[in-house]
């Protein structure tokens, strides 16, 4: 934020535009922000916004969510807490974690190792990931010891304050929402204004009615009278809270908001006018940052937030220098630094399950890649975290356990960014902890969260699977020449199915550098007895004419059809497409999403740039040696890119063969399903 | 050349038929004629051959003389005396393909109506005492109607729609026997009755794109189609209909006929000559033997290539379907169907070493159709797998 900016903010100010984009409750007056009682009337339209917005997974791009949560949770007006949190698991609690923001980790996918490592990621698809012995090490522990969780409760137990202080916390709550709107509408500024709300949950409203509250306003009142009303309001509120106890979260986020944004960004002016407005006042200091689902996409371009958010990580990852100017938005770190520092930390990172850090390291690593693969992982090893968890005293399983899952993800976003498809369990895992009875004992909860999580895997994944692999075979007949890219699990399931089944056919691996997982799929192929051809992407139009069929695995596809896989996927499809060879993409419905990309630069993953510069077992091959000091060299080493539904014939899922165009049918009839089991 | 085929012969019948009390808009089925067999309907019918082209022949009348032979031949070698229903006849084991047959022999009545009555039929007479044996013994009559004719797409899909109509509703959960019986009769019966109206209301539906001075295309002959055309002639609108000749069958020529008669200026194109007349064609309208889960339609030979030809030219291309012919098959290109096979007249002997290509019928993907016209509504073709996804799941 660089103060010419902001000028034409103020510019603005006295004639207030208003313009609500996105999601804003219907008819809120603006005034609410500095006066609300809490209107039940706009809480409920707001709790439904909170259901949808429940439903956006960590990869995704959701700016409704934080209001809808700060909005659950100040408008409800009740004080006791039991009850409150009864009220809370009907509708807020699943998003509660994320109301926290987001540790914006400074993600690193690594994949230092991953050849020599293949076998043992591949091995682990199915494999149990047991914490082992360090299971029982954190389990006491975890209540009193670890300091993000620790936040996490203090946090929610202060946010239910307020929601007890009645009055101002819902006041505060709908403002949010405009400003969200709000930021939808100026870019820049307004990421960081969100970034703030996300922060300082709802009370970092209170900072923003200075700058941007006027902008909202309804010409009625001046400028001066508007603030003189917040003055007013503040006061009145700060107040209470002092009566009140320390801890009325509302009043020392407020004023500890903007003391924590100004000071690690000072660059960022207007919330170093927000801080100078409010000094003081007792600074709770990381409270509610780090919690929840990583935050959806963080715009890596921007310094600030960048360093915010790299202060807050685990993970130290230092940033590659010279990144590609189109995607400076992602993450891109340097690599190989990273895991030996996180498994020196592996002892004194008390929040972290072990089963969890192992998975995160095996992310890191490279040690487990493909989204099932990953998901699966990632899903045993909350479930040795859930076996393991125990309530601390005066929380409420409900809504510890949310944050506690949120912190995990956060650990495991910054190991390597959360893919859609394991952005869609977490969203059910989340979902389900929401809806957990009250009347279940501790025990039986997590009992019944374990059978949950052992449900999705068999059901959304390995029944899926199967189910695809019933109707993929039917496609393919004798004399075929099967085409497929990489290693996807459920395109060799098929292949070996289809073989087991007699039938005559050949196929084709096409592989690309640098992660060459098609060997590994080669290989197995190969044991199985099939008959293969093995190639690289760059002989794919060569080879094309003599295919009959394309079969493709994804990493996710969405609602328009658009197949989101691993790189080079479209670039086979289109040669497919162009040489007239039916292109059938296998992939599970839970990878679904309704999110609707267009092309692969706005969300994806970088990898590291050094393995692209060099060949393996070719030592005379350097000539791109020191590259990361030549000033007009960048490298580009995409993981992902998107494929247009009109390269793709057919997608296989669970719920049969469907055209693309009926993807989002599918999210729309079963989305809903699939949260809700 | 359409004379020296045998419609007349069937055309006679036709008019014979049409002077008899229309008995296809009751439930009754209608008496197993001596004439059925005389017409040429295999009772039986050849493995190698599509029963459904046949069944297809012999509605719509245009039959070479030496197919008439053939089919004539195997209805004699195979044919068993018509059985009526086991209503009538309490001591012959109810058999549903016999019920669908006699349904079958009318001809405008689609196949997959008489199979969703034959079924209605099963209910009836069945002498199940539970909701389960009555489901099993529903479900063993439908796949054994399935597997009377594989070819045919409408049969499988008005099979499969009628289990998913009648057996899914909370009828099942009655506690009487006998009432959750006559419910689902009930229901089979309104099932029957919608389908059955099908072509009319896609015939209201599709008169919105009929303009006035329109030239349309038509290929084959379908009877959707034709009601479509009856219609908006009968709507006194101004409209020229090219009829391709529908080769091997010449279903075109039958058509024209039909048209002729209600005085709608026809012009008949021989197959090939598609490309050259297209220009002067403002729509395509066809009809279609199947909708698949794409969007694309399984409809006669020549319908894939009629509509690359008028995408290409860029005209619409409509497609009439009633949404019984929704079927749960995704063809990923032509050869991706079980072929359905029928005999084709060359007029001349073709020499043992010349291979024929006999598929009947072909596969249009769904970017070369602009819209469907269905008892659900105008749908454009990605709304179909919709339709199926809220059919069958």
């Amino acid at each position: 934020m660089d103060p010419s900016r902001r000028a034409p903010r103020s510019a603005i100010d006295p004639v207030p535009k208003f313009r609500q984009v996105g999601f804003f409750t219907p008819g809120a007056p603006p005034e609410r922000s500095q006066s609300g009682p809490p209107d039940p009337t706009h809480s409920t339209p707001v709790s439904d916004v909170s259901q949808s917005a429940n439903s956006l997974s960590p990869v995704m791009i959701p700016p409704p969510r934080h209001l809808s949560d700060n909005l659950v949770i100040h408008a409800r007006p009740t004080l006791a807490s039991p009850l409150r949190a009864d009220s809370l698991a009907g509708g807020g609690v699943s998003s509660f974690g994320d109301f926290f923001p987001a540790p914006m980790s400074p993600a690193t996918p690594a994949s230092s190792s991953y050849s020599s490592r293949m076998a043992a990621g591949e091995g682990s698809f199915f494999e149990r990931h047991g914490g082992g012995g360090d299971k029982g090490n954190n389990a006491g522990k975890v209540a009193s010891s670890f300091p993000r969780g620790g936040f996490d409760l203090t946090a929610m137990k202060k946010v239910s304050g307020i929601g007890g202080g009645g009055g101002g916390g819902s006041g505060v709550g709908v403002p949010a929402s405009e400003l969200t709107t709000v930021s939808v509408v100026n870019d820049s500024l307004a990421i960081h204004e969100k970034e703030k709300a996300n922060r300082g949950g709802g009370s970092a409203v209170e900072v923003k009615d200075q700058s941007t509250g006027s902008k909202q306003q309804k010409p009625k009142t001046t400028k001066a009278e508007r603030r003189a009303l917040q003055e007013s309001q503040r006061a009145a509120k700060a107040a209470a809270k002092a009566e009140g106890n320390k801890a009325s979260g509302a009043a020392t986020s407020v004023n500890a908001k903007p003391a924590k944004a100004a000071k690690p960004t000072p660059k960022v002016d207007n919330a170093a006018v927000a801080a100078s407005e409010k000094k003081g006042g007792d600074c709770p200091p990381e409270k509610d940052r780090k919690k929840d689902v990583p935050q959806p996409r963080m715009q890596y371009d921007d310094k600030s937030r960048v360093e915010k958010a790299k202060r807050r990580a685990v993970v130290k990852q230092t940033e590659a220098r010279n990144r590609v100017e189109l995607f400076r938005h992602l993450p891109q770190y340097e690599h190989g630094s990273q895991l030996p520092d996180l498994e020196s930390k592996f002892f004194h990172l008390d929040p972290v399950h072990p089963a969890v850090y192992k998975v995160g390291l095996q992310y890191l690593s490279g040690d487990i890649c493909g989204a099932n693969a990953r998901c699966i992982a990632m899903f045993q090893a909350f479930q040795e975290a859930i076996k393991d968890y125990r309530v601390p005293p005066e929380k409420t399983l409900v809504r510890d356990l949310t944050a506690k899952i949120g912190s995990y993800v956060s650990f495991l976003n910054e190991c390597r960014p959360i893919s859609i498809s394991m952005g869609n369990a977490i969203r059910f895992l989340k979902s389900r902890i929401a809806k957990l009875p009250l009347t279940l004992s501790e025990s039986e909860a997590k009992v019944s969260l374990q059978s949950d999580i052992e449900r999705f895997i068999s059901e959304k994944i390995v029944l899926a699977n199967k189910v695809i692999v019933k109707h993929a075979v039917t496609k393919i007949r004798d004399g075929d020449v099967l085409l497929t890219y990489g290693s996807s699990s459920a395109v060799e399931m098929i292949l070996l199915h289809a073989h087991e089944l007699g039938k005559q056919f050949r196929v084709v691996v096409v592989d690309s550098r640098p992660k060459l997982r098609g060997q590994l799929l080669l290989r197995r192929l190969l044991e199985k007895g099939l008959s293969c051809e093995y190639t690289h992407i760059n002989a794919v139009s060569y080879i094309m004419h003599e295919v009959t069929r394309v079969f493709l695995g994804a990493s996710s596809v969405l609602s328009n059809g658009t197949v989101f896989s691993r790189v080079g996927t479209a670039c086979v499809a289109m040669v497919a497409h162009a040489f007239r060879v039916p292109v059938i993409v296998c992939c599970e419905a839970y990878k679904f999403h309704e999110r609707v990309q267009l092309d692969s630069i706005c969300s994806n993953e970088l990898g590291d740039p050094d393995i692209i510069s060099n060949v393996r077992g070719r030592e005379d091959v350097k000539y791109l040696d020191g590259w990361a000091n030549v000033e007009n060299l960048q490298l580009l080493n995409l993981i992902y890119d998107a494929t247009p539904s009109d390269y793709v014939s057919m997608i296989v899922t669970d719920y049969g063969m469907v055209p693309p165009t009926s993807v989002p049918v599918i999210v729309r009839e079963y989305g809903r399903e699939q949260v809700w089991i | 050349m359409w004379w020296r085929s045998a419609s007349f012969i069937l055309d006679r019948q036709q008019n014979d038929a049409a002077l008899r009390p229309d008995t296809s808009s009751t439930i009754t089925p209608p008496p197993p004629t001596e004439s059925s067999s005389a017409m040429g309907l295999p009772t039986d019918h050849n493995p190698n051959i599509s029963a459904y082209y046949q069944t297809r022949a012999a509605h719509h009348a245009v039959v070479t003389s030496d197919w008439l032979a053939q089919a004539q031949a195997a209805a004699v070698v195979a044919h068993d005396p018509p059985q009526s229903t086991s209503t009538a006849d309490p001591d012959k084991p109810f058999s549903v393909i016999d019920v669908f047959n006699n349904w079958r022999r009318q001809p405008d009545l689609a196949e997959a109506v008489a199979a969703i009555r034959a079924l209605a039929a099963v209910i009836r007479s069945s002498q199940a005492s539970t909701m389960m044996q009555l489901e099993i013994e529903l479900k063993k009559a439908s796949d054994s109607l399935k597997a009377w004719d594989t070819t045919s797409i409408s049969l499988t899909a008005g099979c499969d729609l009628f289990m998913r109509y009648v057996t899914r509703t909370s009828a099942l959960e009655y506690e009487d026997f006998n009432s959750a019986k006559s419910r689902l009769i009930e229901r089979a019966e309104k099932f029957g009755e919608i389908s059955y109206k099908s072509r009319k209301i896609i015939a209201m539906l599709s008169q919105e794109f009929i303009f006035d001075g329109c030239t349309i295309l038509v290929h084959g002959f379908s009877r959707v189609v034709f009601e479509v055309l009856k219609l908006a002639a009968q709507n006194k609108k101004l409209f020229r209909v090219f009829c391709t000749e529908g080769r091997p069958d010449r279903t075109g020529l039958r058509l024209s006929n039909e048209l002729a008669k209600l005085d709608v200026p026809v012009k008949l194109v021989i197959d090939s000559a598609v490309a050259y007349t297209m220009d002067e064609v403002d729509m395509v309208f066809v009809g279609a033997d199947g909708v698949v889960e794409s969007g694309g339609i399984i409809n006669m030979m020549g319908t894939y290539q009629i509509a690359l030809v008028a995408n290409s030219m860029n005209k619409p291309v409509y497609v009439a379907a009633e949404s019984y012919k929704f079927a749960r098959l995704y063809p990923l290109d032509q050869k991706d169907l079980a072929p359905a096979l029928r005999p084709i007249d060359f007029g001349v002997p073709i020499p043992s070493k010349v291979e024929v290509e006999r598929s009947a019928r072909d596969y249009t993907p769904p970017q070369y159709l602009t819209l469907l016209f269905t008892d659900l509504g105008v749908l454009t073709p990605s709304v179909v797998s919709d339709e199926l996804i809220q059919l069958y799941l």
